[in-house]
């Protein structure tokens, strides 16, 4: 809990009790493991609008190693929001299943899928999705507050304030504690998404077009955040990105088409 | 922990919503006014009825009464008498009182009702309404020398003074006694004859007052005790006041004493000043009709000693209380034989714990309800105070509504925030909160605004029921218009009392209204669908 997330040593493991598999794979590596740590089998999603149907996802398999950095590239409307929202737990497939650390998680309860992703999926996406009504600060640690009640969290406070402030530090945004969305920039406003993201110190990390909203200068930077989680802290990457010049910066990358994942 | 920071956060940026629950305060503050304004309006007349009227009344249904009222008191005490504190019989007969008001004959239709001054008291408050501060003490119907109160003794600051009661009792008997016999040498027939002639060492000195006009007379004389009537009070009561003096003096004797209403005597102006008719001292004539088939018309005249004021005016202007063994004797109400008078009513007072129903079961139990009728002064004024609660009812129902359309406009407002947060509620549940914190967040701020509006309600409805009168007179200051007219209600100031239990009730009813409105929108919230949510822009 005091761990500053970038200050780490690479390899060091950050992420308690993970499964075994795990503690094998190295930051970098390129060859899936064959139980992947989040993993999609035969995912089919299609979204119905009255008598019509428009399949987006037509069984998607795929599979992405602890510590792996992988990101998926496609068309728009390709069904890459879609996956990650599928792999998020926010949504349902219509057929197939979504395995995280060897468990499949796509049929579970309501309130296991949100402690989920309350705790061990973090995500972001392209247009910030920060609370207006709360400063930085308070985006950051809103997480903690939905993971505990009034009493917990007060006795917590000082911890909580603490992990915010330094995870705000090592994403560049410490000195913009008090400020609401609306008086950041979009640069400071995904920095402050990441350090929401992974306040609960999750293993896996969705990001829906981190860079999509941002210039070239602004995403190489949240990039490169991205990658020294990564590296550093050996934290799971998905990320979704239509920019080919993007994606060639993960370990590995995938392509949705026609609802199904090819390797490039 | 998100749901009370959420809440407060939207709490102080949108205000709008606090403009939902502006009606919701005026609801309160209107209901918390006007059922204080009722219960105080009830109360002080229930007091006031409870004044005149004993606890529990028990009735002849003859205007001839029963007889013997001792035996009947016995029979009462013997069937309820641990609930009973004290008893006194009474007549009460229709008839009609005249009087001069400014040589022109005023006749008024009133009741009268004979009571034993020494038990009266006993039974009810009615002493606590007279004027003179001895009678109040103990009632008599004995003229006073003067004292009479020139403020009114229940009134309060605003209460204009009764000058004229300055000029009130045996003083001014005597004063207006010899004023008569020197302007007017002749009498009319019917005054009784003048005994003495004017005896005017000095000239008099004539005064004006309010219109009167009367002799100050610098060497006033106690009456000395008349020695005849000392020897008649020891002969039966009857013959004496049967033995009319046909040297009547009224510088020095006065006829029966009566305690008139004091509404029956004055009339209260305008601007709030009572002006009186006739004043204690003054003399009028009574006319009651007998009993015995058929009745016929009995009159003969009275000096008023004492007015009584319970500011019921429905009391005040239609009571005259009067000695009962008087009106036995006019009205022929007494067994010849043993000379004991008969009585229409018994007026019965409860021991503070007792039931009044049970006691006017119990005692109508023991009397044949053809003959004898028992009532308690509930029943009595039973359409009176049924239709103030009729109106207090109606009243609340109609202003609840107020509230209950404002929980329209909360409903209405909480989904265009609903609608408006779409988005955030993807968020908040895309970082792992569940559908019942964001239904929370939402019936909490329900919650937040009945209870921001019902409090600001409270302190506005209690602020505005302490000043009520203040209120009142601004706005009679204001529109030139008489808000509450004292001389219509007999009080100066408009009576509240803040029961504690209704405002709670209040209070938890409209804060109830605030969360059922935010059900819906609540409920919408929790049931977005977190990627559409995301997606809603």
């Amino acid at each position: 809990m005091n761990k500053s997330p970038l200050a780490l040593a690479p390899g060091h493991e950050t992420r308690g009790q993970l499964a075994p598999h795990m503690l094998s794979s190295h930051s970098g590596s390129i060859e899936p493991s064959s139980r992947g740590h989040l993993a999609a089998h035969g995912l089919c999603k299609q979204y119905r609008k009255g008598q019509v149907s428009i399949p987006v996802l037509g069984g998607v398999d795929l599979e992405v190693a602890a510590g792996e950095f992988l990101s998926i590239i496609g068309q728009s409307g390709s069904g890459k929001s879609t996956l990650l929202h599928l792999l998020g737990t926010l949504d349902q497939p219509d057929r197939g299943e979504v395995h995280f650390r060897g468990l499949r998680i796509d049929n579970l309860s309501v309130r296991r899928r949100d402690a989920i992703r309350n705790k061990q999926i973090g995500m972001i996406f392209q247009f910030y999705h920060l609370l207006p009504e709360l400063s930085a600060l308070e985006n950051v640690m809103a997480p903690l507050m939905i993971a505990e009640g009034p009493w917990r969290y007060f006795r917590n406070r000082r911890l909580h304030l603490e992990r915010a402030h330094r995870l705000l530090d090592t994403v560049g945004l410490g000195h913009r504690l008090k400020h609401k969305p609306r008086e950041l920039s979009g640069g400071e406003m995904q920095r402050a998404a990441i350090a929401r993201a992974l306040v609960a110190e999750p293993e896996v990390l969705l990001a829906d077009e981190p860079t999509g909203n941002l210039d070239s200068a602004t995403g190489e930077e949240i990039l490169r955040i991205l990658r020294t989680l990564n590296e550093q802290q050996n934290l799971t990457i998905v990320m979704v990105t239509h920019d080919r010049a993007i994606a060639a910066q993960a370990d590995r990358t995938v392509r949705l088409a026609r609802g199904l994942v090819e390797v490039v | 922990m998100y749901k009370i920071l959420l809440c407060w956060r939207y709490l102080r940026t949108r205000y709008i919503a606090l403009a939902s629950i502006t009606s919701v305060m005026l609801g309160v503050a209107t209901m918390i006014v006007v059922n204080s304004v009722m219960e105080g309006f009830t109360a002080e007349m229930q007091n006031r009825i409870h004044g005149i009227l004993s606890d529990v009344v028990f009735e002849s249904h003859s205007m001839e009464g029963f007889p013997d009222p001792e035996a009947h008191m016995a029979r009462i005490r013997e069937v309820a008498g641990k609930y009973i504190a004290g008893m006194t019989p009474t007549v009460v007969i229709p008839g009609l009182l005249m009087y001069d008001v400014q040589g022109r004959a005023r006749t008024q239709q009133i009741s009268f009702i004979g009571v034993d001054e020494k038990t009266h008291g006993q039974v009810s408050d009615f002493s606590r309404y007279l004027q003179h501060p001895e009678n109040r003490k103990q009632l008599s119907f004995e003229l006073r020398e003067d004292g009479y109160d020139s403020v009114d003794h229940q009134g309060d600051e605003k209460s204009q003074p009764r000058e004229r009661m300055d000029y009130a009792g045996w003083k001014y008997r005597r004063l207006k006694a010899r004023f008569e016999q020197q302007t007017r040498p002749v009498p009319p027939a019917s005054q009784a004859v003048v005994a003495q002639p004017a005896d005017s060492a000095e000239p008099p000195e004539i005064i004006e007052h309010e219109g009167w006009q009367y002799r100050r007379e610098e060497r006033l004389e106690t009456p000395a005790a008349n020695p005849d009537e000392v020897a008649e009070k020891a002969t039966n009561p009857f013959e004496r006041l049967n033995a009319k003096s046909t040297r009547f003096n009224p510088e020095t004797e006065t006829h029966t004493g009566i305690v008139m209403g004091i509404a029956l005597a004055s009339f209260r102006a305008r601007d709030g000043s009572d002006r009186f008719l006739i004043v204690p001292g003054d003399d009028v004539k009574i006319t009651v009709p007998t009993a015995g088939m058929p009745p016929k018309p009995a009159s003969d005249t009275f000096t008023v000693v004492d007015f009584y004021e319970s500011k019921m005016s429905e009391y005040d202007a239609n009571f005259i209380f009067l000695p009962i063994r008087k009106l036995q004797e006019m009205r022929g109400m007494y067994d010849p034989q043993t000379l004991v008078g008969h009585a229409t009513s018994i007026q019965i007072k409860l021991h503070n714990d007792a039931d009044g129903p049970v006691v006017r079961d119990l005692i109508q139990a023991a009397f044949p309800p053809e003959q004898y009728g028992v009532q308690t002064w509930r029943d009595k004024q039973g359409p009176l105070l049924a239709a103030v609660h009729l109106e207090t009812a109606i009243l609340n129902v109609l202003l609840f509504m107020i509230i209950a359309v404002a929980g329209f406009g909360i409903l209405a407002i909480f989904y265009m925030i609903v609608v408006e947060k779409t988005r955030d509620i993807g968020i908040l549940k895309s970082l792992g909160a569940h559908s019942s914190g964001i239904m929370g967040i939402f019936l909490t701020y329900g919650l937040s605004l009945g209870l921001v509006g019902s409090g600001v309600g409270l302190v506005l409805g209690l602020v505005f029921v302490a000043n009520i009168n203040a209120i009142a007179d601004a706005l009679a200051w204001l529109t030139g218009q008489q808000v509450f007219d004292p001389s219509i209600y007999y009080f100066q100031k408009i009576p509240t009392i803040v029961e504690p239990f209704t405002v709670t009730w209040i209070v938890a009813g409209a804060i109830m209204i605030a969360i059922v409105a935010s059900i819906l929108p609540a409920r919408r919230a929790a049931r977005l669908h977190p990627v559409e949510a995301l997606r809603y822009e």
